[in-house]
């Protein structure tokens, strides 16, 4: 047992932005701490500001309230004592897989004799044996992250950081390095005292974490901790391994609320606009396909990434969607459809489209478009007008996705067009939704 | 016609308006040059903005300089705004790409334009008359096509083309030659010393400008609030041409002692920096975000981070910047180093003096001996040192 002394703490830390007059909470009154001994998961849907926590512990950006301390000592600067490892590599393109590692030695003053053996060292143990002169673009994704892990292990951090290491890279790859990186860490080969691996993907926190910080978004919060009193090395096929793991799912999916909460409000009204999940419609399609195709009505959603060879982010922005529109029940991790799901599942092309028309109607963003559109003069708009008016309730770039999105489901149902030349939205005219963009524009003036 | 219009065009497009774009800023460069000169006893004169501002600048106007500095700086502004960047926020639908690009180009009259009826009728006309053409030249294909017949070896007329053609080469290349047999080995090695002069003009015009492009690209790339309100400014000055503040740079320089020689290298710096500008700033915001933690994470300290993750990131747009850049200040030596100003003559020692001289009093062996050795520096140098560069740039330092 190493050391049971606090590493990190993170205390009531916030994280705003201001975008014009409005302000924008990425991070909202986070604590947690970080014992020498844990590997700790930080779980949470992609935009909750789990990567920003992680600049924020690591000392590259500074929370706009709250601080974090490391060793019970404020951090001011750049921890020297942490470092991470970056879904992208991070890697020099110019520079030698013994470069690479080589220089983080060098910024540390060694001499070349010392770091040389030094990277070698650490090159040999992740396996990169006979591959130190090659470059970077010469290796596959798999081995450019143990290059990644390599250059950060080689210092020697007391805290390793871990930014979705293994999200670029090959069902496979990753899960050899993963199990390789455990192998590091259980077998105490290397001197980290402490991970804190960002992820969003459920299996991959409840397999490699003695603890998993469940995130949420809108705004960034910790909602809970989940132990896992798992022995290394976890199977995922394990009973106990599947229950941690629906345990997660059930906190994640399926929150029950009322419908004008699980609607939210249209945009510049009171109370919270909720965004719409970022999926396209084909994608939503499958979805509901695959779960009326399923001989049980209720199936739980950790099976669901499985079965759909993706991953949990992806089948919880997928799940939501469909419920927003009333395809699908989540209760409790379990996803169940509805009859209109079913309906949905088994129509036709063009019924299709008008259920999900009528279904689309409801949900307040893409409602409140469409009022704008009719009250506007030849019922077209332009999309900057509308994405700045989300920029209210909004970040900028989160606007520009939810118009995109909402595009995307308008065109699908047929009750929006977009010109993308002139960049300009408009209401498809009932009845002409076969014509042609400028046929139907004309026939509106 | 169809695969001209739908695959050829489509993707020479955005090519096609960049380097229009130079060769029209490379236009404006050479206005004053082009408009008043004289080869030998003969003296040529088109009207223009450039035999104006000649003219004003022979005779030592200040005012006449300022009008027209003024209307060739609002000229050349207007013309970007109304034709330029409309063209090329027109050309972002030929990208060829997956993936949006974050900063699309805007230009407010192609959006106006887009957005008027009138604008919106002359579109859906010209485009029905094309797509008419369009149909038809398709069908004419496909009948030529099916009665196409062997066809017949190359006509008389295509011979005597051949022979005719070949035959002006020949004896223009025999005439040359002649030429420049006639030229003394003494003006040569004149030549020979001119060539180094401007070759050192031209490479201290390059170093001014790295000196100071790339902390101030580096500064803007880094930075995005300062990159939002540099751009367009940056974009202003660019467009400016050179050669109209020539000679009011000459009226404050001359005095000094070289003030020639400063004058030439300012001149052609000025018609390089741009390009390198430009360049600098795009390597630099195309830096990895997360090189950049990198960085700050293990530490380095100013200078390595420039020698480690800068200098090598920027290194290929440095070439291509330089490239264009030298290309420019060899073309600018000419104007550059010869002036006519107030009156009188101003020049220094140079290759491109050498050639406004031959020009200017008719000398033609000597005006086709320093052209030829121009081109032959240009070619010899594009070859053995930027080429090599280019290559190594394009192997170790692209960014992935």
């Amino acid at each position: 047992m190493r050391d049971r002394t606090d590493l990190v703490q993170v205390d009531h830390v916030s994280q705003t932005y201001s975008s014009g007059a409005r302000q924008f909470t990425a991070i909202q009154d986070v604590s947690l701490t970080l014992a020498a001994g844990e590997f700790v998961s930080l779980l949470g849907p992609s935009g909750c500001g789990k990567s920003t926590l992680l600049r924020m512990i690591t000392g590259l950006q500074q929370p706009t309230q709250g601080c974090v301390l490391y060793r019970g000592r404020a951090l001011t600067g750049v921890n020297p004592r942490a470092t991470i490892v970056f879904q992208s590599f991070a890697l020099f393109p110019w520079l030698t897989v013994q470069e690479n590692v080589e220089v983080a030695l060098k910024a540390r003053g060694m001499s070349p004799r010392l770091r040389a053996a030094r990277a070698l060292d650490f090159l040999d143990r992740v396996g990169l044996d006979g591959f130190e002169n090659a470059y970077p673009r010469e290796l596959s994704g798999g081995m450019r992250q143990k290059v990644g892990f390599a250059r950060a292990m080689a210092v020697e951090p007391e805290l390793l950081c871990m930014d979705e290491p293994f999200s670029a890279l090959d069902v496979l790859s990753a899960e050899t390095l993963r199990g390789e990186l455990l192998e590091l860490w259980t077998s105490g080969q290397i001197p980290t005292k402490a991970i804190l691996m960002v992820t969003h993907n459920i299996e991959e926190a409840v397999l490699m974490g003695d603890r998993i910080v469940v995130m949420e978004k809108d705004p960034g919060r910790v909602i809970t901790e989940v132990p896992v009193p798992l022995a290394h090395p976890r199977r995922r096929k394990a009973a106990e391994f599947q229950a941690v793991v629906d345990q997660v799912y059930a906190l994640l999916a399926g929150q029950t609320k009322t419908e004008p909460e699980e609607l939210g409000t249209a945009p510049g009204e009171p109370g919270r606009t909720r965004e719409l999940p970022n999926v396209t419609v084909n994608e939503l399609a499958g979805f509901v396909e695959h779960l009326a195709s399923l001989h049980t009505q209720r199936t739980d959603i950790f099976r669901l990434a499985d079965e759909l060879h993706t991953d949990s982010d992806r089948v919880l922005r997928l799940a939501e969607a469909a419920e927003r529109l009333g395809f699908v029940i989540v209760a409790h991790g379990d996803i169940s459809h509805t009859p209109l799901g079913e309906t949905f599942a088994e129509a036709s092309i063009q019924a299709r489209k008008e259920i999900f028309a009528a279904r689309v109607r409801r949900v307040p963003i893409v409602n409140w478009l469409l009022t704008m559109l009719k009250s506007a003069d030849r019922h077209e708009l332009e999309a900057d007008v509308v994405q700045s008016a989300l920029g209210l309730e909004f970040p900028p770039e989160e606007a520009e996705k939810q118009l995109a999105i909402a595009i995307d489901w308008g065109r699908y149902a047929e009750v929006i067009a977009y010109d993308h030349a002139r960049g300009v939205i408009y209401l498809e005219a009932a009845g002409m939704a076969s014509g042609g963009g400028t046929m139907t524009r004309q026939q509106n003036a | 016609m169809l695969r001209l219009t739908t695959i050829e065009l489509p993707f020479a497009a955005i090519g096609l308006i960049w380097n229009s774009m130079m060769s029209w800023a490379g236009g404006w460069f050479f206005l004053m040059a082009a408009e008043i000169f004289t080869v030998g006893q003969r003296d040529f004169r088109l009207p223009g903005l450039g035999a104006y501002l000649s003219e004003a600048a022979s005779a030592g106007d200040l005012r006449a300089i300022g009008y027209g500095v003024t209307s060739l700086v609002l000229l050349v502004v207007i013309l970007d705004q109304l034709v330029w960047r409309p063209l090329l926020s027109w050309a972002d639908r030929f990208k060829v790409e997956f993936v949006e690009s974050a900063e699309p180009q805007r230009s407010w009259f192609y959006d106006a334009l887009m957005a008027s009826r009138v604008f919106a009728w002359v579109r859906a006309h010209v485009h029905g008359c094309l797509e008419s053409i369009e149909v038809r030249t398709q069908n004419y294909g496909r009948v030529a096509n099916e009665t196409k017949t062997v066809s017949a070896a190359p006509g008389v007329s295509a011979w005597m083309l051949r022979v005719g053609l070949s035959g002006g080469l020949i004896y223009g290349t025999v005439r040359a030659a002649i030429m420049l047999a006639g030229v003394p080995a003494a003006v040569w090695g004149h030549i020979a010393l001119a060539s180094g002069a401007t070759l050192l003009r031209v490479m201290a015009s390059l170093v001014l400008a790295l000196a100071w492009t790339v902390p101030l690209g580096v500064a803007i790339g880094f930075n995005q609030r300062l990159a939002r309100w540099c751009q367009p400014l940056v974009q202003i000055a660019a467009s400016i041409p050179a050669t109209a503040l020539f000679p009011v740079f000459l009226l404050a320089i001359l005095r000094f002692a070289h003030g020639m020689n400063v004058a030439a290298i300012l001149l052609m710096l000025m018609g390089t920096q741009w390009y390198l500008l430009f360049n600098v700033l795009a390597g630099a915001s195309a830096i990895p975000q997360d090189l950049k933690y990198t960085t700050a994470l293990l530490d380095m300290g100013r200078f390595e981070r420039w020698r480690t993750l800068i200098l090598p990131a920027l290194f290929p747009y440095l070439v291509t910047g330089a490239i264009t850049s030298t290309g420019g200040a060899w073309n600018a030596s000419i104007v550059a180093e010869y002036s006519t100003f107030a009156g009188r003559t101003v020049q220094t020692m140079g290759l491109g003096a050498l050639i406004s001289h031959a020009t200017a009093e008719g000398a033609y062996p000597l005006l086709l001996a320093s052209t030829l050795t121009m081109i032959l520096i240009v070619t010899l140098v594009n070859g053995l040192v930027w080429r090599p560069l280019y290559r190594l740039a394009e192997e170790r330092f692209r960014m992935e």
